[in-house]
C-alpha cells in the first residue's frame, strides 16, 4: 500500500513516455518488501516520502527543497550536492536527501559486476535511486543522509576503487564519447585523454579555486556524441587533415540498393531507392562533393567535416587518416547569460599521451587567466565575451585564423596591437601629405 | 608569507565580516591574502584540511567559511 496518496503524480503516468514516477513507486515498493534482507541504513520508505514531497509540490505549486549546504566528505569541495527537505516532519525520509556525484568509467563502459555493486552500496546506504548517467556524464545517486556521506565515500574507494565526481566551482567530471572502442569514426583516444586529464587534475576536481565550474568533454569525431561543442568550457573534437577516404566500389552498392544508407537507422519507412544526389551531395553544407562518371569526388580544402557523408555511407566513406582534433573553448547552458556554442581555439593538433602540449599551452594557460581575470560565477565562455577573444589568443600563444571567425561582430573579432605592426601605428605625416590631400 | 601568516589574517578578515556575511567565494579569499590564485589555492586548502575553514556548496557554486559560522541556512531577517 502506498504511504501516500498521489493524484498529481498518477496522471504524470499517463503520458506516452516511461515516467520517473513509475521508477520511483517501483524502488518505494522493493523496499517495502526488501525480499534481499537489505539492512537499510536510511530510512526503509525514504522513496514514499519523497513521492510524498513531489506531490505536495504540486499541489502547492512550490518546491519543498533547500539548494545547497555544508556536506561534503572530508578534505573535498565537490561531489556531493546538499539537498534537505523543508518539511522534515511530514516527510522525515527525505528530511535530507543528498545527491552524491560518483566518476563515471571513461566511455561509460561497465562490467555487470561493477554495476550491481554500485547499485547494492547505493540500496544499502542510500535511496536506491540512481540517475544513469547526469547532464555532467557522472553516474547519480540521488538521496542520502549526512551520516551516510563518508561511508559511502570510504566504501566507494576502497572496495570499489572509485573516486567521487565533480560540482561546486571546480572542474567537473571529464567525460567523453565511447571512442576507438567501438567507433569506427574516433580520430583519437577519447577514453585516454579523458582519463589521464581527471588523473591530471585531480586537485582542481576536488579543491574548488575556480571563478565558477568547468568542463572538458571529448568528442573523437564530429558527431559530438557527448555535445562537447555545446556542454563544455574546453572542447575536444576529432577531426582529419587529409582527404576522406572512398571506396567507389562501396559507393556504387548503395547507389545499387545493396546496402541500406545510414547503416538502416531509417528503416522505419519506405523512402524510395537511394538517391546519392538529393541525399547526400545536395546536403554538403559547402558543396565540395560531386559525382561524375560513376566516380565520387571531394574538394577536400573545402570540406568542412561535417560528417553527413561519412554518416549515410559508412561502409563507402571514411575519415582520413592524418588524425587528431579541432579545440574550442567557451560553450555554456543559459544559467547567467544565454546559451553559447564553443569557438575554435586549436584548428588542429594531435592528441597523443602524455598530452603535454595540450596541457602547457591551451588548458593552464587558460586556467590561469581565468582564475585571475574571471568574475565570481563568470564561465570562461562569458570572460572571453567580456575581455575578446584576442585576450584567449595572447594568453595560449595561438596566433589568429581565419577558421576562428564565423562573422565579425558577433563572434571572435581580432584587432592589431601595435606592436604587431610593421612601423607601428605612427606615420610620417609628410611622406602621407605627397600622396593625399589634406 | 607562510601559512601561520596567511591564516591569521584570513580568520581576522573573516570574524571583522562575520556580522554580515558567513561565506566567501575563493577569489575573495584571494584578495584577502593579495595573491595570485593558485598561490593563494595552496594556503586555503590547508585551512580545510585544518578545519579552520570549511566548504559550502550550492551544487552549482562553491563557497568557503570559518567553520561553524553562519546557519545551514540563514534565516531571512527572522533571528
Ligand atoms: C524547484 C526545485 C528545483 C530547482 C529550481 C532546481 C534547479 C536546479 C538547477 C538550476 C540545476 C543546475 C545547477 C547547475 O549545474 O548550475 C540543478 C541541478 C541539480 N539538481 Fe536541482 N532543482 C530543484 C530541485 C531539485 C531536487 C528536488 C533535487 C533532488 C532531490 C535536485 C537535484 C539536482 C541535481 C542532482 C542536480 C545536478 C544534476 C546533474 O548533475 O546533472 N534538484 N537543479
Ligand atoms: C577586401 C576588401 C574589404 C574587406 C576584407 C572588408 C572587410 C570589412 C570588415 C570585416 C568590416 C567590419 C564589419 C563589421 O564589423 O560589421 C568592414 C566594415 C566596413 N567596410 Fe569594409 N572591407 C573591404 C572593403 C571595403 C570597401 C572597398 C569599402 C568602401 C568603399 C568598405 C567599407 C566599409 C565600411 C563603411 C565599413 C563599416 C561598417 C560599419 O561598421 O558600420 N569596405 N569591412
Ligand atoms: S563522437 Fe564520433 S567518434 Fe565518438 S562515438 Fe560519436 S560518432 Fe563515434
Ligand atoms: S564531411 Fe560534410 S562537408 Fe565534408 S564532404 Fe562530407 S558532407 Fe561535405
Amino acid at each position: 500500500m502506498a504511504k501516500f496518496e498521489t493524484p498529481f503524480l498518477d496522471q504524470l503516468e499517463t503520458g506516452p513516455w516511461p515516467s520517473f514516477v513509475s521508477d520511483l513507486k517501483q524502488e518505494a515498493e522493493s523496499r517495502a518488501k526488501n525480499e534481499r534482507n537489505i539492512e537499510y541504513q536510511i530510512p526503509q520508505d525514504c522513496c514514499d516520502d519523497l513521492l510524498g514531497v513531489v506531490e505536495l509540490s504540486y499541489k502547492h505549486g512550490r518546491t519543498h527543497w533547500k539548494h545547497g549546504g555544508i556536506v561534503g566528505v572530508f578534505g573535498y569541495g565537490g561531489g556531493v550536492i546538499g539537498r534537505y527537505c523543508d518539511q522534515p516532519e511530514m516527510f522525515p525520509g527525505v528530511a535530507a536527501f543528498h545527491t552524491m556525484r560518483v566518476n563515471q568509467p571513461s566511455g561509460k563502459f561497465y562490467t555487470t559486476k561493477f554495476l550491481e555493486d554500485l547499485c547494492e552500496l547505493w540500496e544499502r546506504r542510500g535511496s536506491g535511486l540512481t540517475n544513469m548517467h547526469g547532464a555532467t556524464g557522472d553516474i547519480i545517486f540521488l538521496g542520502t543522509t549526512t551520516e551516510q556521506l563518508e561511508e559511502v565515500f570510504w566504501e566507494l574507494g576502497h572496495n570499489l576503487n572509485q573516486d567521487i565526481g565533480g560540482s561546486g566551482s571546480n572542474l567537473r567530471t571529464p567525460s567523453c564519447c565511447i571512442g576507438q572502442a567501438r567507433c569506427e569514426y574516433a580520430c583519437f583516444d577519447t577514453q585516454d585523454i579523458c582519463h589521464d586529464l581527471t588523473n591530471e587534475y585531480q586537485d582542481e576536481l576536488h579543491r574548488p579555486a575556480f571563478p565558477y565550474k568547468f568542463k572538458f568533454k571529448f568528442d573523437g569525431c564530429p558527431n559530438c556524441c557527448v555535445a562537447s561543442i555545446a556542454r563544455s568550457d574546453l572542447s575536444f573534437i576529432g577531426t582529419w587533415r587529409d582527404d576522406i577516404r572512398i571506396d567507389q566500389k562501396a559507393v556504387k552498392a548503395y547507389i545499387g540498393g545493396e546496402f541500406p544508407p545510414n547503416a538502416g537507422a531509417h528503416a522505419g519507412r519506405d523512402w524510395g531507392p537511394f538517391d546519392i544526389q538529393k541525399e547526400v551531395i545536395d546536403l554538403c553544407p559547402t558543396k565540395c562533393m560531386r559525382y561524375e562518371d560513376g566516380k565520387l569526388e571531394v574538394n577536400t580544402p573545402e570540406c568542412t567535416r561535417c560528417m553527413h557523408c561519412i554518416n549515410v555511407m559508412p561502409r563507402a566513406l571514411r575519415v582520413g587518416n592524418d588524425k587528431g582534433a579541432s579545440l574550442l573553448v567557451g560553450a555554456k547552458a543559459p544559467i547567467l547569460d544565454g546559451a553559447q556554442m564553443a569557438t575554435l581555439l586549436v584548428p588542429f593538433i594531435k592528441i597523443e599521451s602524455p598530452y603535454t602540449e595540450i596541457k602547457e599551452t591551451v588548458i593552464e594557460p587558460i586556467w590561469d587567466w581565468w582564475m585571475e581575470e574571471g568574475k565570481n560565477r563568470e564561465r570562461l565562455g562569458e570572460l572571453i565575451k567580456r575581455e575578446g577573444f584576442q585576450k584567449v589568443l595572447e594568453v595560449t600563444g595561438f596566433k589568429a585564423d581565419p577558421r576562428m571567425i564565423k562573422e565579425p561582430r558577433s563572434n571572435p573579432y581580432v584587432f592589431w596591437k601595435e606592436d604587431e605592426v610593421p612601423g607601428g601605428f605612427k606615420r610620417d605625416i609628410n611622406e602621407f601629405r605627397k600622396f593625399h590631400q589634406r | 608569507m607562510d601559512q601561520a601568516e596567511a591564516t591569521e589574517k584570513i580568520v581576522a578578515a573573516l570574524k571583522k565580516k562575520a556580522k554580515t556575511k558567513s561565506k566567501f567565494y575563493f577569489n575573495d579569499l584571494a584578495k584577502i591574502l593579495d595573491e595570485k590564485p593558485r598561490a593563494a589555492k595552496k594556503f586555503i586548502n590547508a585551512m580545510v584540511i585544518d578545519e579552520v575553514l570549511e566548504y559550502w556548496s550550492s551544487g552549482s557554486t562553491s563557497m568557503y567559511g570559518l567553520k561553524g559560522a553562519g546557519k545551514q541556512s540563514a534565516g531571512e531577517g527572522e533571528d
